[in-house]
Formats: structure tokens, C-alpha cells, sequence
């Protein structure tokens, strides 16, 4: 132990480059927030509650995590199908396809929302051939869905993909050795083993959804009550000189990415348990 | 024949019949192709669908070359700021100990968490004339809101943990004997950090450093926030984008569009080629 320590100090800068991290992080990240979180007590309980639970805000959050709810489970199911297509199957192209899952980390939401509002249109590539089914996309909730579904591909195969990678031939040989079928093998090992990372990759995709503007407000049609997002609303009633009303919404948002944040946490600590 | 067996249990064990190999490879291709390739491709077939001359007009508008030098000047602002963090952080948490450790790499995570809307909103609280600092800055003329200073800061916030969280695992996955090593032998600290622990993070940076531009330069919802939206002034190329877009000028709108999907697709050249390398490294090791 004590070498351990001693060990430790070899190494020089740790005092600099700690405080400078610490002094970064406040100035950046901290001290902002936390003006967030001020600002909110400086309504009283009953401004607050009325102002969060008003009934366009609230018709606001089921629209937002509605969408990113089914968005999230569209993402769970196809994001796993990809990893283990990715991993497990060769087929021409496959390092391109895998490079390109990262896209929607890559392309500027301004420019997929565009795209996805355009693509989805009446007349658009695929609106049109939806239209005459009944099935309208843009300026929907269903667009709203489409687009969070685009922004939270990349989460849950990027989660999932390392542990498909990790998983010892041996347990699979050992239970087709012992008898089982290949999809009891699916079912009773392997998918016990990625549980762990298909739900974290499901509440970082569900938490980036929740968040998201920049790719939902072309394709939302953003109607008060019927799909306008929250993120939205706390920038209409920025822009109406609310400062309170959209301090208070955007308290209730950061709350939301907290308690996502612990989850996804508690979720990591768990997959890691099972990996040892 | 032993291995023989062994390799048909093996194959048993780790594939599925070719015809579902082949139905699940097609469904996943399906997916993709609808949700990634063409949004892509609509980007490039609207930017050029009446022609490269209307396309290089659109790019040469005064408007968007101001854009495009307001996104330049804050991706070169921004981006050296956060490497520098980036390296710092990684230094003291992947080659130190100490209690809190875990507490600091969940807070550096944190803007990845917040919503980019409430990112641009708490400059405003605080640099807003109804923000805490706001009256003095105006009694001093110090415009930080709606403006460029606003429009970098939350871009600061939104790319702050690219470089950090890239190098932390590197680095605590590469230890700290070579660098005990050349202390030892006489390096000073610095000397240690160039000649030592640089090499050997060098392909972690560039992939932070890749993925933080490319985010510095596509943000849209923080920025919009800050931005004010004044034309030839406080607008990035992304919130230029919208305003096109918003003046039913598509063509334009696609064709600067293009320009940033254009950046997304070297971006995750880099990214792939540099993810390998960083790979390719750690199994040296």
C-alpha cells in the first residue's frame, strides 16, 4: 500500500492539471447550471407547479416522451438486429455499413431535419408513396417519432456491438453441447447476457430523443397541444420574453436528464457485475 | 476428424441456418438504407437538383459566406479550448488517484445529458438582460448574448466532453510504467508528456478531436438559442440552413446543407480510420 502511494507520486502535474479541470468544468458546465436551478427558486412552489403543469406544457411532455418512448423501442429491437448482423454475419460492404451507423453522431440536426421533413413530405420520396395509404409522417407526431427514431439509431448498436464481441464461444458450445436448441441458446444465454447493454443503449437513445430539437421542428409541424415538443416550448416562451415560464419547463427537462443519467449509471454498474 | 467435429460444433454453436443469416443481413440492410442512406442521398440529389451552377450560386451568396466564417471562427475557438481540457482531465483522472473521481467523470459527461435547448438557455439566465450579469454588461456595452461570444460559449458547453471522455479509458487502458520510465531516467515532466504519453494518445485525439468539430460546426438547437438570428452576423452555418429552409428556398437551404453533410462524411472517415488505430495500438501494447 504504502509503495502503492509512493508509486502514485512519481508521476508530476497532478495538482495543475486537477485544478484546472475543476476550474474548466465550474466556468463551463457548473456555474451555468446551476444559474438554471436558482433562477427556478426564485419562483414560489405554486408558480412553479402551475407553470410546469399547465395543459399545453403537459400536452408537451406526452407528445415528447411519448415519441421518444416508441422511438427508443423501434431503436432496441433494429439496433440489436444491426449489432449482430454487424459482429456475427460477413457480407459485402459490412465496414462501410458499420462506419455509417455513426451518421446520425455525425450530420448536423438542422440538416436532418430538413432532409427527414423533405423525404417525408407529401410529395416527398416516401410521403408520397404513404399518402395514398392514409399514412401522414410530416408535421405529425409520427414525424416526431421518425426523427427521434434517426437521431437514437447509433446508441443502442454502439452499446449492444462490444458486448456481442466479448461473448466466449464456449458458452455457446457449451449449450449446444448440453443440449439446446439454437434458439433456446438465443434465448436462455445470449440474451440474458446483452440485457444489461440493450437497456442502457434503450435510456441513452430515450434520453437523447427527449432532448432533441434541431431534427424534430421541421419535420414536427409543432402545433400547440398536438405535436409541439418541449425543448420547443421552452424557446417560444423564451422568445416571448418568459424568462420564468421557460426556466421553470427547462428545470423540469434538466431533472428528467438526471434521473436518466443516474439509470443509465446504475444500469452500466450492473452489465458490469455480469461481465465478471 | 477430431478438429473436424469440433469445427461443426463450434459452426452449430455460433450460426444460425443460412436463410435466416441471409432474412436478418437483408432486414437490417432494409432499416438502414431507409433511415441513413436516404436522408444522405436527399441531401446531395436536393442541393443539385437544379444544377451545379445554381448549386455554386447558392454557396456564394454573401449570406452564407458569413455563416460559413462565424461556424469556422467558432469551431477554431472551441475546439483547441476543449482539446486542452480534454488532454488536462485525462492526465489527472486516468494517471492519479483520488476520492471524487468518479463524481468528476460523471459531471464532464454531463452536457451530452442536457437538451441543447436548456445548453443555450443558461447563457442567457445569466448573460440576458434579465440575467444575472446582464444589466452590468449593458452599462459596459459588453454584448455575450445573441451574439458571437454567446454563440462559442455554448458551443464550448455542448462539445465539452469529446476530447475528455475519448482519452480517459486510453489512457488508464495504457497504464503508467512509460511514463515512470522516462522520469527515471531523467525526463522532465513536460518532455515526458511530448515525447512519452503524446505518442501513445495521438489517434485518441485526433477521434476527440474529429467528433468535438464536428458537433462545434453542426450545432443548432444551443446556438439557436444565443444566436439572435442576424443575417451576415450572429448566424452559423447551421441556423443559415434553417433560414432558407423557413424561406421556402430549398435549393439554397440543401446546398449549404450539403456543405455540412459533406464535413459528416469525412468526419466519420477520420473517425473509422482512427478508431482502428487507436485499436491497432492497445493490442500492441
Amino acid at each position: 500500500m504504502k509503495l502503492f502511494k509512493r508509486h502514485n507520486n512519481v508521476l508530476p502535474g497532478f495538482g495543475v492539471t486537477l485544478g484546472f479541470t475543476v476550474f474548466y468544468l465550474s466556468v463551463i458546465v457548473l456555474i451555468p447550471l446551476s444559474a438554471l436551478v436558482f433562477r427556478t427558486m426564485g419562483l414560489t412552489w405554486g408558480e412553479f407547479i402551475t407553470t410546469v403543469t399547465a395543459p399545453r406544457v403537459l400536452a408537451s411532455y406526452k407528445v415528447t416522451f411519448g415519441a421518444a418512448l416508441i422511438a427508443a423501442s423501434i431503436n432496441a429491437v433494429f439496433g440489436v438486429l444491426v449489432a449482430w448482423v454487424l459482429v456475427r454475419y460477413k457480407f459485402p460492404g459490412r465496414r462501410i455499413v458499420d462506419a455509417l451507423v455513426d451518421l446520425p453522431f455525425a450530420l448536423p440536426t438542422a440538416v436532418a431535419g430538413i432532409t427527414l421533413a423533405t423525404i417525408y413530405s407529401s410529395n416527398g420520396w416516401v410521403g408520397r408513396y404513404l399518402e395514398p395509404l392514409g399514412i401522414k409522417v410530416a408535421f405529425t407526431p409520427l414525424g416526431i417519432t421518425l426523427a427521434m427514431t434517426f437521431i437514437g439509431l447509433p446508441f443502442v448498436v454502439r452499446t449492444v456491438q462490444p458486448v456481442i464481441e466479448e461473448i466466449e464461444v464456449e458458452l455457446e458450445e457449451a449449450a449446444v453441447c448440453l443440449g439446446a436448441s439454437r434458439w433456446q441458446t438465443l434465448y436462455r444465454v445470449i440474451f440474458p447476457v446483452l440485457l444489461p447493454s440493450i437497456l442502457t443503449g434503450f435510456a441513452l437513445s430515450f434520453a437523447r430523443g427527449v432532448g432533441e430539437y434541431g431534427s424534430i421542428i421541421f419535420i414536427a409541424g409543432n402545433m400547440p397541444m398536438v405535436s409541439e415538443i418541449t425543448p420547443l416550448l421552452i424557446i417560444t416562451k423564451l422568445e416571448q420574453f418568459d424568462y420564468r415560464g421557460a426556466t421553470a419547463i427547462a428545470c423540469v427537462m434538466l431533472l428528467t436528464s438526471f434521473l436518466m443519467l443516474l439509470v443509465v449509471n446504475l444500469l452500466q454498474k450492473w452489465s458490469r457485475r455480469y461481465a465478471e | 476428424m477430431q478438429n473436424n467435429s469440433n469445427a461443426t460444433i463450434t459452426d452449430r454453436a455460433q450460426t444460425e441456418p443460412a436463410f435466416v443469416r441471409r432474412a436478418l443481413v437483408t432486414i437490417a440492410l432494409i432499416f438502414l438504407a431507409l433511415f441513413l442512406l436516404l436522408p444522405l442521398a436527399a441531401v446531395f440529389s436536393q442541393a443539385f437538383e437544379k444544377g451545379l451552377v445554381v448549386y455554386l450560386e447558392a454557396l456564394k451568396e454573401p449570406d452564407t459566406l458569413s455563416s460559413i466564417k462565424l461556424t469556422l471562427i467558432t469551431a477554431a475557438v472551441t475546439v483547441p479550448l476543449n482539446l486542452f481540457f480534454g488532454v488536462t482531465a485525462a492526465w489527472a483522472i486516468a494517471k492519479f488517484t483520488f476520492p471524487g473521481k468518479n463524481l468528476l467523470i460523471t459531471l464532464i459527461d454531463l452536457p451530452f445529458s442536457v437538451s441543447p435547448v436548456i445548453s443555450g438557455l443558461i447563457y442567457v439566465l445569466i448573460f440576458g438582460l434579465q440575467g444575472w450579469i446582464g444589466p452590468w454588461l449593458q452599462d459596459h456595452d459588453i454584448r455575450i448574448v445573441f451574439a458571437v461570444p454567446g454563440i462559442i460559449l455554448a458551443t464550448i458547453f455542448v462539445t465539452f466532453p469529446f476530447v475528455a471522455r475519448e482519452l480517459i479509458p486510453l489512457m488508464e487502458a495504457q497504464g503508467k510504467e512509460e511514463e515512470e520510465a522516462a522520469l527515471v531516467l531523467g525526463a522532465t515532466g513536460l518532455q515526458t508528456f511530448f515525447r512519452v504519453t503524446l505518442p501513445n494518445i495521438k489517434w485518441g485525439i485526433i477521434y476527440g478531436v474529429i467528433l468535438c468539430n464536428a458537433r462545434a460546426m453542426g450545432e443548432f438547437g444551443a446556438v439557436s438559442v444565443v444566436s439572435g438570428h442576424i443575417r451576415g452576423m450572429t448566424n452559423t452555418v447551421p441556423l443559415h440552413v434553417e433560414i432558407l429552409y423557413n424561406e421556402y428556398n430549398y435549393t439554397a437551404a440543401f446546398a449549404v446543407a450539403s456543405l455540412l453533410a459533406f464535413l459528416a462524411l469525412i468526419t466519420l472517415m477520420i473517425k473509422t480510420f482512427a478508431e482502428w488505430k487507436v485499436r491497432q495500438q492497445l493490442e500492441n501494447n
